[in-house]
């Protein structure tokens, strides 16, 4: 009916390439970005942003950050939470190093340190592949992990180990600490979120995108192309170093505010995003999206739903809750194996014909 | 995605359910995951408590005390949804238990600025003692820092005095909690003389082989361990394995309950143990737990930790929040007290004989007093030792004090320290 093409003439190659051809799919993007800048702030209180919404957010960036890595360029990691580690213990060293300039800035250069962090670890991508590699990073997760319990600058000598981020403010708005409004932190996450998901975008459908896909599809026959690997192997890991740097940064600033490198990103973490990408669909930016939010929202909502609404004892939830995200994950992998951005093409796709299929 | 947000939306609409105002305790437990074999009956001892409060008094002074559960898993991502979820359930909740170090550094900041209290009875941040500057904080009546200098004047005692040239080893988790006690351990080391070998273990502590290999090469004459969860059964079957004198191994009390030792065998028989309160269920207590709780069918969990060291423990805790529950209706002439009133009771509570044998629990923890710039107790605690053959923890020493000179010279620089990280005025 109102989801088609038909009418919407594009007459410049701008318009024909755009991210979302169809004018509904347009309008309901704007209305999603006015929603989540405009009206969100307003309504939300601590539970909303620190329960669901913040955790969110930063997931979604590390998600698009390794889709990057595993779905666009095709090399397997499993340094996500290391290279989380990486940004946070970057911001929490410039922050406390350089208190007078913006959080903002320290946040990014964060990103920078991990990107590079990420380059080093990616150099063996240059000879080894799959499952290897998989290993590989795997050390990365392993020693970064170490190297932040073990060496005390990067904690600041502090006694326990842990690092806690003081309260740093963006024109006078508290955006790190205790103080910090519930609509503050959400919208520095959200512009974050909103940049990274442009860039990736833009960057994934340009000429580096298509150099990363080449590589992933058969990276010999890129290379008889004229891919250069080692560029388009080690911008890989850069891009996505960056988006995860960024994500450790804001998950350790904003979203936690206290620390500790073993269980806020070991091998755990890097299993969950590792998950998220799997289960939203590799290779997509919306995937990324959908992923964290199925990983982060449904345990949620099933807490509630169980122990909330139904009252049951925690410890059953709980496992409850294991056990039903578990089979979800199963179920909808088995029912469409390239995620859940896929179940979202192929239900566009049937609700351009509708109401009259083929 | 839109979808999902909004059936979310709906769902925590109709949780938000209509407030009671009652007295709101929340009790953040850990029934599932690595740490649920202590998280277990600690929940249970502390619920329990206040079921029994409310099935025999009807509440505390005449308000019935509204208990509110949540399971962390031991995960500082779950505690923070935990304290979020649960701080304005039924008026505001009067204090918050985390039972967990790192849950703990990341409330402190948080429960601040909302003004609720924090108990962290026995573990925490140490330098929370000082009230001055941690105003909202409380971890009476032991710190970890107590716990460090017990080991040590238990095995000087054990030693004649002397410990001078013995070689010491700290078997610790990898983390916050286990990193509490290193400073005091060196500055100790320092002045009495022994050599200190530090044994970290990666959280959750299965993995321990090349530790305990570690140990039985350089064979350190005493290991001191701060474990939690399932390390300490793995800690102790290690040492079981290794032949290590078990009598010279002690434990944080956070690594001294049945189902730690229990796993060993008949070989962990003499494993040592720190305490900050007594053992057993010989308190006539338990004759009114069993008879208001477990006979009604009220009993947290499956009913069966009744007794164990760590269901004395929460049991324990209950009974310091429910006295300090008491206080604060005293002074302020109230019987629905609110966040802040419940920290007053906090500061002023006082902990005597009298009133611990009129509970019900006879000589059953040391007497203490709160004051502001005390918020940590006196420090005493006492060594328990393992028999296996009887299944129980007994104590074998009375209640003695820490090393208050050096203790305090460290709470004093990392409470310091912490207020000019974060621009707090101490003051009281």
């Amino acid at each position: 009916m109102f989801y088609r093409e038909a009418g919407d003439f594009k007459t410049s190659y701008t318009d024909d390439s755009q991210t979302f051809p169809i004018k509904f799919d347009r309008y309901r993007y704007y209305a999603v970005l006015v929603a989540a800048f405009a009206v969100v702030p307003l309504v939300i209180d601590d539970y909303w942003v620190n329960a669901v919404f913040l955790p969110f957010l930063i997931y979604a960036i590390a998600a698009i950050g390794l889709n990057i890595l595993v779905g666009y360029c095709g090399q397997v990691s499993l340094g996500t939470g290391g290279f989380m580690a990486v940004g946070a213990y970057a911001v929490y060293k410039l922050m406390t190093s350089f208190p007078e300039v913006s959080i903002f800035f320290h946040v990014i250069l964060a990103g920078g340190i991990t990107a590079a962090v990420c380059v080093l670890f990616g150099l063996p991508s240059l000879r080894i592949k799959g499952f290897y590699l998989a290993v590989a990073t795997l050390a990365a997760q392993f020693f970064l992990v170490w190297l932040f319990n073990r060496v005390p600058w990067f904690y600041n000598y502090s006694a326990s180990g842990q690092i806690s981020a003081p309260e740093r403010t963006i024109a006078g708005v508290p955006i790190t600490g205790a103080e910090t409004a519930p609509w503050a932190a959400y919208l520095f996450c959200l512009v974050f979120v909103t940049a990274s998901a442009l860039i990736a975008r833009n960057l994934t459908r340009g000429m580096a995108g298509r150099k990363w896909m080449a590589i992933r599809d058969m990276d010999i026959a890129a290379e008889i192309i004229g891919v250069n690997p080692l560029k388009a192997k080690l911008s890989a890991f850069a891009v996505s170093g960056f988006f995860v740097g960024i994500s450790g940064a804001l998950f350790f600033a904003v979203y936690l505010g206290a620390v500790e490198v073993g269980e806020a990103f070991g091998i755990n973490k890097s299993f969950l995003v590792l998950f998220m990408v799997i289960i939203g669909g590799l290779g997509s930016i919306f995937g990324s999206f959908a992923g964290a939010a199925f990983l982060v929202l449904l345990p949620v909502l099933l807490k509630n739903t169980l122990v909330g609404t139904l009252g049951w004892p925690t410890d059953l939830a709980a496992h409850l809750e294991l056990m039903i995200v578990g089979s979800l994950i199963i179920v909808f992998l088995v029912a469409e194996p390239h995620g859940l951005a896929q179940l979202w093409r192929v239900a566009k796709e049937k609700l351009r014909l509708w109401p009259f299929p083929h | 995605m839109k979808q999902k947000l909004m059936a979310t939306a709906l769902a925590a609409a109709m949780v938000a359910g209509p407030a009671l105002a009652d007295l709101t305790v929340v009790d953040t437990s850990y029934r599932t995951g690595p740490y649920a074999a202590n998280g277990i009956p600690f929940s249970d001892g502390y619920q329990d408590y206040f079921t029994l409060l409310n099935e025999r008094d009807g509440g505390i002074g005449g308000e019935k005390i509204n208990l509110v559960e949540c399971e962390t898993g031991y995960n500082t991502e779950k505690g923070v949804e935990c304290y979020e979820a649960t701080k304005g359930e039924g008026g505001g909740a009067l204090v918050y238990q985390p039972l967990s170090t790192g849950i703990t550094y990341q409330l402190i900041p948080k429960a601040t600025a909302d003004g609720i209290p924090l108990h962290t009875m026995g573990y925490g941040r140490t330098s929370a003692k000082n009230g001055a500057v941690f105003k909202w904080v409380f971890n009476y009546p032991a710190n970890y820092w107590d716990g460090a200098s017990h080991a040590i004047t238990h095995i000087l005692n054990e030693n004649g005095g002397d410990i001078s040239g013995r070689k010491i080893a700290l078997v610790y988790h990898n983390s916050a909690y286990g990193k509490e006690p290193i400073r005091t351990l060196e500055e100790l080391s320092k002045k009495h003389g022994f050599e200190l070998t530090l044994l970290p273990v990666d959280h959750p502590g299965q993995e321990q082989k090349s530790q305990w290999l570690q140990i039985r090469r350089e064979k350190p004459d005493n290991v001191i361990m701060w474990g939690w969860g399932v390390m300490n059964q793995v800690a102790i079957q290690e040492a079981v394995n290794i032949r290590f004198p078990m009598d010279q191994f002690i434990g944080i009390w956070w690594s001294g309950s049945e189902n730690d030792v229990k796993a060993a065998g008949d070989k962990a028989d003499g494993y040592k143990a720190l305490a900050f309160h007594n053992l057993g269920d010989d308190y006539p207590v338990y004759d009114d737990i069993q008879e208001y709780v477990v006979d009604s069918g009220n009993a947290a969990g499956a009913g069966d930790q009744i007794g164990t060291v760590l269901y004395n423990r929460g049991m324990y805790a209950a009974m310091l929040a429910a006295e300090a529950i008491k206080t604060a209706q005293e002074m302020h002439g109230t019987a629905t007290i609110n966040a802040a009133q419940m920290r007053d009771g906090m500061e002023n509570l006082e902990m005597t004989e009298e009133k611990m044998a009129a509970l019900g629990l006879p000589n059953f923890g040391p007497e203490f007093s709160v004051s502001c710039e005390n918020h940590g107790g006196n420090g005493f605690g006492a060594v328990s030792q393992w028999n296996a053959e009887a299944g129980e923890f007994e104590l074998i020493t009375d209640y003695y004090q820490s090393d208050q000179e050096i203790i305090s010279m460290l709470v004093a620089e990392d409470s310091a320290a912490f207020a000019a990280e974060n621009g707090i005025e101490p003051g009281c």
